[in-house]
C-alpha cells in the first residue's frame, strides 16, 4: 500500500520496532499537502508592510493609493484593528503585543499595514504604494544596556512603565549556595552568551483564513504545532465563539517551536476574511520569517561553579540577562518565566544551586522560547556543560574524568535536585562509559597531543579538539497541577475507535511537524492491541476531529499524548475482554491477554483476536448488562511528572589555526530516551538535532547593528548547516525506562539539539586551548579567540 | 514567497537579436543568463528591470575549448561545465579549485561564467581567478566586438565596462607552459560566499633549488583588493626564488595593500590576515603544481 521502494527490507513490526515512516510515502513523492497548497475558491492574498526602523514613532499612515490599486480588496491598518479592539493581542507570557502598530514600531520588521489583494503579486505591489511617516527614536539594541537609567523606554504603551525591565525570577536556595561558594576551594566564573538564533523551518509560517458569513464558522488552515491552543486564542482575541472555529493543520514542513505562537499575520488574515467575505491566504517569505517570528535563546549568562581542588563540584550560581525583544511573547508553562532553565545543575550531584534571571525589553522581535530547547533547557545544558569544561581547564583536569566523578549515581534516582526537580530515572556512568568507548577517547587524546606537537614544531598543520557534553533533559510538560499555558492544564486527550473489521483510527491533539507521529502512534496502538501499525490510522491537526490537548513542542508528544494513546488502547483492550468473555461464554477474569488475543487461561485454543472481538462488538452478540456495544474509548492523560532523557555526546573537530576554520570530524552520540518505540525514528530525530547543534555552534548568527538592523535576514546571512558540515553520526543507546510513563518512553525530539552545541563548542575550544569564546565559532571567531579578542556575536562585527 | 515586480520577457534567438533588444529597450532591459544573481535581486526588488532578455538559447555563447593558443570559455558556459572541463583543469587547475567551492551543485548547474563576472560582486570567486590568469573579456555590441583585459573589466562593485547594449561573449586565457595555479577560499559553510579567497598562477624557471619565478598573477576576492589583485606583491615575486620566505613576504605585501571591510563574515583585521595567509597558501600550492608539471615534462 504505502510501501516505498526497498521498503520490504524493513517489515512492519506488530507494535514497537524499526519501521519505515508511513508519511514518507507521500513526502518523498512530493505529495505532502502544506498550507501553501491550500487553494479555496475566490481566495485572496495578504501581504504585510513592515517597519524599516527598530524604534520609531508613527506620525501618519496613508493607504489611499494602495486602496485604489485595481486588484486590492482591503487595506488594514492599526487603526482599522483598533476600531475592532484588535490592535493588541495577549501573548503567552502575560504581556500584550501589537498586531499592527498604532503608536510606535518597536523592532525592524514589525507589522504595520496588511493588504488583501486578488493575487500575491498585486498585494506585494500595493505595499510600495503605502506612505508611512516615521519619527525615528533611539533604539535599545545591546541587552546589557537595556536597564541603564538613560535607556529609551520601549514599552510606553504599558501604564506607568519607566524602564525596560520585564521580570526577575529566581530558583534554588541563595543562602545555601552562597555558603557553599564561601567555603569552596576553587571557584571558576565565566560569562557566556547563548546568542539569538532562529528555528528557521524550511516551510515558513502561513495561513488560509476562511470565515463563512452564513454559518459564522471560521475555518483556519495554518502551520500550527498547537491547533487546540490556537482555537482558544482566536476565540479569546477575535471574540468568535470557540465552537465556531475549526483549526486545520495540514502537513507541516518543520516547526521547532516557531509555529507555537500566534502571529499578527494570522489575525490580520482572519480580519481580512471578515472584511472581504472571501478566504485570505498569507504566507511569510523567508526574510519575514527570520526577522519577525519567534527567535530563540538570547541568554547572557554569568556562571560560577564551586569545586574542590580535585574537581568535585559543590555548587552552581548563575545570573542571566534574558533579551525578550519588544514584547514578552515567550511560550512556556505560565508559571515559569524562564522556562525550565532551573535544571541547570544538569547531570551532576550538586549540593546547592541558585539562579536569578532578569528579563528585559529590547528593540528586537519578540518570541523567546522556541527552537527545540524544551523551554530553555538548551541554555541550561550549554551553561553547565561549558562551566564543567571551564572548571576542568582551570584545574588542569581531564573533562571526561571530571564529569565521571560528578555524575549522579544510579542509586540516587529518583533524584531531587537542588532546584526542585525530581529526575525519574537514569544510569549516567554507563552511558558516558559507552560513549567514551565508542569514541576511543584515550586514543583520541594521544592523537591530539601528537598533532599539537607537530603543529608547534612546524607552524603548519591542523589542531584537533575533543568536546564532551552530558545532558539531562526534562520533557513532557506536564502535570496539570504545576503546568499550564494561559490557564490550560497540560494534559492531552486521545480517542480510539476499532472498526468492525479490526482496523483502527486514533485521534490525538498533538501535531507532527516531521517527527513521524503517523508511524509512532500507530505503533503504540499496534503494540497494545496486537494489531499491525499498518492497520491504525492517525488523525491529527484538525480541532473538529480530535480531542483537546496542548500540542507538539517541548518533546511532549510521546511523554503526554503517547501515554494517552497507550491508556486509551488499554481501555479498549479491557472493553474487548468483556466482549471476548461474552463470545466465549466465560467470565472476563478467566481470560488472559496474549498479544493480539484474549484467551481462556489454561486453554490457549479458546481465544478471540481483536478483529474477531471488534466484529462481535458491532454485531447482535448479547453483551452483559452495563456494557455498551462497539469498541472504542477516550481518555485524558495527566502526566505525574516530567520524563528525564539524557545522553553523552563526544565531538571531535579539526581546526586550521591559520584560517580559524573548524571541521567536525566525528560525533558520537549515546542517547537514553527510555524505551524506543521506533528506533529508526529516534535516530532520525537525533540526526536532525545534531545537525542543529553543529549549526548553532559554528554558524547560525543573528546580530543587530547599532540602528537595530537585523543582520541575518536571509539564508545568505543566517547560515544553516548542510550535509557537508555533518559527519556520519555515530549513534549508541542505553535504555533506562521511565518508571512513571506507561511504556517507559521519555521523548527524544529535542535531546540532540539540547545536548550537542556544548560538545561542539567544547571541542573547538579544546583544540585551540582557549578557555571560552561565544558561539557561533565561525572562522573569524576562532581566529579572534586565539588572539584573545573574541567577537561579540550579538552585535555587528566591526 | 518573495515575488518580483512586473516585467516583460523576451527570448533572444541570436546574439545580434539580444543586442538589438537591449538597444531598443535601453537602460530598463537586462539580460538573464542563469538567473542565480539577477532573479533573487528581482524577488527582493533590489532590481526591477522592465524587460528581461533571456540568452539561454544562445549556444554560440557556450562551450569551453582551446583555440589559437587560448583557453576560451563561452559566457553561457555553466559553472558545472567549467568544473567538468578536462582542458580547463589541465591548463589551469585553479579553475577547478574555484568551481569546487562556488555555491552548490544546484546553483552550479544553472549559473554561468559570464553572469558571474558581469555581476561583479566583490565576493565573486571567478573575478579573482580570471584576474590572476590575466584573462581577456570579449564583448559584443552593435558596433562590433571589443576585447578588454580582465584587469580593466571591473569599474567598481557590481560595475563592469560592459555597456547597457553590450553582451559579454567569451573569456580568453592565454595557454602558457611551465606554470601552476591554485585557488583557496575560506567560507563559513559549504556554498557560502567567500570570507576571503586568493588565486595564484605562477611560472617557474626550473633551477637546482626551488626554481625562479618568471611570471605570476595574483587574485584576491572579498578583501577590498584594488582590481581583485595585488600588483605590488606580483612585482615583488617576479624574478625571486619560489621559497617559503618569498611567499611569506608576498603575503605580507598583499595583506598590506588590501582594504577589507568588516561585515558578519568577519572583522577587517581577520580578513587582512586571510589575504596574507591565503596568498601564501595559493603560491605554495601553485608552485608545487608547477614543479610537478616540470617533472612530467
Ligand atoms: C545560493 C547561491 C550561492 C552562491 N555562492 C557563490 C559563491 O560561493 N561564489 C561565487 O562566486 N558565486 C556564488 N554565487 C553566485 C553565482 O556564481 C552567480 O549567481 C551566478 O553564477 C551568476 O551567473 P548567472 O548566469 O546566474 O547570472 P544572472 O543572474 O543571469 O546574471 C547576473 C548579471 O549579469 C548579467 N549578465 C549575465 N550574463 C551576461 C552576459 N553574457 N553579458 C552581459 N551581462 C550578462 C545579467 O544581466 C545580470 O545583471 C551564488 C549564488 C547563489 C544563488
Amino acid at each position: 500500500m504505502s510501501a516505498l521502494p526497498g521498503a520490504t527490507d524493513v517489515p512492519t513490526p506488530m507494535g514497537h520496532g524499526p519501521m519505515l515512516r508511513k508519511e514518507d510515502a507521500r513526502f518523498v513523492r512530493g505529495r505532502g499537502r502544506f498550507v501553501d497548497d491550500v487553494r479555496l475558491p475566490g481566495m485572496l492574498h495578504g501581504a504585510i508592510l513592515r517597519s524599516p526602523h527598530a524604534h520609531a514613532r508613527i506620525l501618519s499612515v496613508d493607504v489611499s493609493a494602495a486602496e485604489s490599486h485595481p486588484k486590492v480588496r482591503a487595506v488594514i491598518t492599526g487603526e482599522t484593528l483598533a476600531g475592532r479592539g484588535l490592535a493588541w493581542m495577549p501573548t503567552l507570557s502575560h504581556d500584550v503585543a501589537a498586531v499592527l502598530a498604532t503608536d510606535k514600531v518597536r523592532y525592524q520588521g514589525q507589522e504595520v499595514v496588511f493588504v488583501v489583494a486578488e493575487d500575491r503579486y498585486a498585494a506585494r505591489d500595493a505595499l510600495s504604494l503605502i506612505e508611512v511617516e516615521y519619527e525615528p527614536l533611539p533604539p535599545v539594541i545591546d541587552a546589557r544596556r537595556a536597564l541603564d537609567p538613560d535607556a529609551p523606554v520601549i514599552r510606553d504603551d504599558l501604564d506607568g512603565r519607566a524602564d525596560n525591565h520585564v521580570f526577575d525570577w529566581e530558583s534554588g536556595d541563595a543562602a545555601a549556595t552562597d555558603a557553599v561558594f564561601a567555603s569552596a576551594e576553587r571557584v571558576s566564573t565565566c560569562d557566556l552568551l547563548y546568542p539569538r538564533v532562529h528555528p528557521a523551518p524550511l516551510e515558513t509560517c502561513g495561513i488560509v483564513a476562511d470565515l463563512d458569513r452564513i454559518t459564522g464558522k471560521l475555518t483556519v488552515h495554518a502551520t500550527t504545532q498547537a491547533p487546540h491552543t490556537h482555537r482558544m486564542l482566536y476565540a479569546l482575541i477575535a471574540g468568535i465563539p470557540e465552537h465556531k472555529i475549526r483549526i486545520i493543520a495540514p502537513d507541516i514542513g518543520g516547526g521547532f517551536g516557531n509555529k507555537v505562537g500566534m502571529y499578527p499575520g494570522y489575525l490580520c488574515s482572519v480580519v481580512g476574511s471578515v472584511l472581504t467575505g472571501a478566504p485570505v491566504k498569507w504566507t511569510e517569505d523567508r526574510s519575514e520569517n527570520l526577522m519577525s517570528s519567534s527567535f530563540a535563546r538570547d541568554y547572557h549568562m554569568h556562571g560560577e561553579i564551586a569545586a574542590t581542588k580535585d574537581g568535585r563540584i559543590l555548587g552552581l550560581r548563575v545570573r542571566v540577562l534574558a533579551d525578550h525583544g519588544a514584547f514578552n511573547g515567550t511560550a512556556q508553562p505560565s508559571k515559569f518565566p524562564a522556562g525550565f532553565f532551573h535544571v541547570f545543575t544538569g547531570s551532576y550531584d550538586v549540593k546547592a544551586a541558585h539562579c536569578r534571571v532578569t528579563g528585559v525589553y529590547t528593540n528586537k522581535a519578540p518570541g523567546g522560547v522556541a527552537y527545540a530547547c524544551s523551554f530553555r533547557i538548551t541554555e541550561a545544558s550549554y551553561l553547565v556543560e561549558r562551566m564543567v569544561d571551564v572548571l576542568s581547564h582551570d584545574l588542569g583536569l581531564d573533562p571526561a574524568a571530571v564529569r565521571m566523578a560528578n555524575l549522579l549515581r544510579p542509586e540516587q534516582f529518583p533524584y531531587a535536585c537542588a532546584t526542585g526537580w525530581e529526575y525519574d530515572s537514569g544510569d549516567y556512568p554507563r552511558t558516558l562509559t559507552l560513549a567514551l568507548e565508542m569514541a576511543g577517547y584515550d586514543e583520541l587524546r594521544r592523537e591530539q597531543a601528537e598533532r599539537r606537537a607537530a603543529y608547534e614544531a612546524t607552524g603548519r598543520g591542523s589542531l584537533m579538539g575533543i568536546g564532551i557534553s552530558f545532558f539531562t533533559e526534562a520533557v513532557g510538560a506536564g502535570p496539570r497541577r504545576t503546568m499550564d499555558i494561559l490557564g490550560l492544564g497540560m494534559a492531552d486527550g486521545a480517542e480510539l475507535r476499532v472498526h468492525p473489521t479490526g482496523t483502527a483510527v486514533l485521534r490525538v491533539s498533538c501535531m507532527s511537524q516531521g517527527q513521524g507521529h503517523e508511524t509512532t502512534f500507530a505503533q503504540i496502538v499496534g503494540e497494545e492491541l496486537g494489531i499491525s501499525p499498518d492497520d491504525v490510522e492517525l488523525v491529527q491537526g484538525d480541532t473538529d476531529q480530535t480531542p483537546f490537548g496542548l500540542g507538539t513542542y517541548g518533546s511532549r508528544s510521546t511523554p503526554v499524548s503517547g501515554a494517552a494513546a497507550v491508556m486509551v488502547a488499554r481501555k479498549v483492550r479491557e472493553r474487548a475482554r468483556i466482549v471476548a468473555a461474552a463470545m466465549l461464554e466465560v467470565a472476563p477474569e478467566d481470560l488472559e491477554w496474549h498479544k493480539g488475543r484474549w484467551q481462556v487461561a489454561g486453554d490457549p485454543a479458546a481465544g478471540r483476536t481483536i478483529a474477531q472481538i471488534a466484529l462481535a462488538a458491532h454485531s447482535d452478540l448479547d453483551l452483559p448488562d452495563g456494557v455498551e456495544g462497539h469498541l472504542d474509548a477516550t481518555c485524558v492523560y495527566n502526566p505525574p511528572n516530567l520524563t528525564f532523557p539524557f545522553g553523552a555526546y563526544i565531538c571531535v573537530v579539526d581546526v586550521d589555526p591559520g584560517t580559524g576554520q573548524a571541521t567536525v570530524r566525528r560525533f558520537v552520540a549515546v542517547d537514553d530516551c527510555g524505551v524506543r518505540i521506533n528506533p529508526m525514528i529516534v535516530e532520525g530525530q537525533v540526526h536532525g538535532g545534531l545537525a542543529d547543534g553543529v549549526g548553532m555552534a559554528l554558524m547560525e548568527l543573528m546580530a543587530f547593528d547599532d540602528d537595530g538592523n537585523h543582520l541575518g535576514a536571509s539564508f545568505m546571512d543566517y547560515l544553516l548547516p548542510t550535509s557537508m558540515e555533518c559527519p556520519s553520526w555515530e549513534l549508541g543507546e542505553t535504555v533506562t525506562p521511565s518508571p512513571h510513563h506507561p511504556i517507559g518512553a521519555k521523548g527524544v525530539g529535542e535531546s540532540a539539539t539540547v545536548g550537542s552545541p556544548a560538545a561542539v563548542v567544547n571541542a573547538v575550544l579544546d583544540a585551540i586551548g582557549v578557555r571560552h569564546a561565544d558561539m557561533p565559532l565561525t572562522p573569524a571567531q576562532v581566529w579572534r579567540a586565539v588572539q584573545g579578542r573574541p567577537i561579540r556575536p550579538d552585535l555587528a562585527i566591526r | 514567497m518573495q515575488v518580483p515586480a512586473h516585467f516583460e520577457y523576451q527570448r533572444a534567438t541570436s546574439v545580434d537579436h539580444a543586442i538589438a533588444l537591449l538597444t531598443r529597450y535601453g537602460a530598463e532591459a537586462r539580460v538573464v543568463a542563469g538567473g542565480h544573481s539577477l532573479i533573487p535581486m528581482m524577488k527582493l526588488r533590489l532590481a526591477q528591470p522592465e524587460m528581461l532578455i533571456d540568452i539561454n538559447d544562445l549556444h554560440e555563447l557556450g562551450g569551453i575549448r582551446v583555440e589559437g593558443g587560448e583557453l576560451r570559455i563561452g559566457a553561457m558556459a555553466r559553472h558545472s561545465e567549467l568544473l567538468g572541463s578536462a582542458v580547463a583543469g589541465e591548463h589551469y587547475p585553479m579553475l577547478h579549485d574555484a568551481e569546487r567551492v562556488i555555491a552548490d551543485p544546484v546553483v552550479r548547474n544553472r549559473g554561468t561564467i559570464g553572469g558571474s563576472v558581469c555581476q561583479a560582486d566583490p565576493s565573486e570567486d571567478l573575478s579573482g581567478a580570471f584576474t590572476a590568469l590575466r584573462a581577456t573579456a570579449v564583448i559584443r555590441g552593435a558596433e562590433g566586438v571589443r576585447s578588454v583585459p580582465m584587469r580593466a573589466f571591473f569599474t567598481g562593485p557590481y560595475q563592469t565596462v560592459v555597456g547597457p547594449a553590450e553582451i559579454l561573449a567569451e573569456l580568453r586565457i592565454p595557454v602558457r607552459p611551465g606554470g601552476g595555479s591554485a585557488y583557496v577560499k575560506v567560507d563559513r559553510r559549504a556554498g557560502d560566499w567567500a570570507v576571503a579567497a586568493a588565486a595564484a598562477a605562477l611560472w617557474l624557471e626550473p633551477g637546482p633549488g626551488p626554481g625562479t619565478i618568471t611570471d605570476v598573477g595574483l587574485g584576491l576576492t572579498a578583501v577590498g583588493a584594488a582590481g581583485f589583485t595585488a600588483v605590488a606583491a606580483e612585482e615583488f615575486l617576479r624574478g625571486r626564488p619560489a621559497t617559503e620566505e618569498t611567499f611569506a613576504e608576498a603575503g605580507r605585501i598583499a595583506a598590506e595593500h588590501c582594504r577589507p571591510v568588516a561585515d558578519q563574515r568577519g572583522p577587517a583585521d581577520y580578513k587582512r590576515h586571510l589575504a596574507g595567509e591565503l596568498t601564501v597558501r595559493t603560491l605554495r600550492r601553485a608552485a608545487a603544481r608547477a614543479r610537478a608539471r616540470g617533472q612530467e615534462a
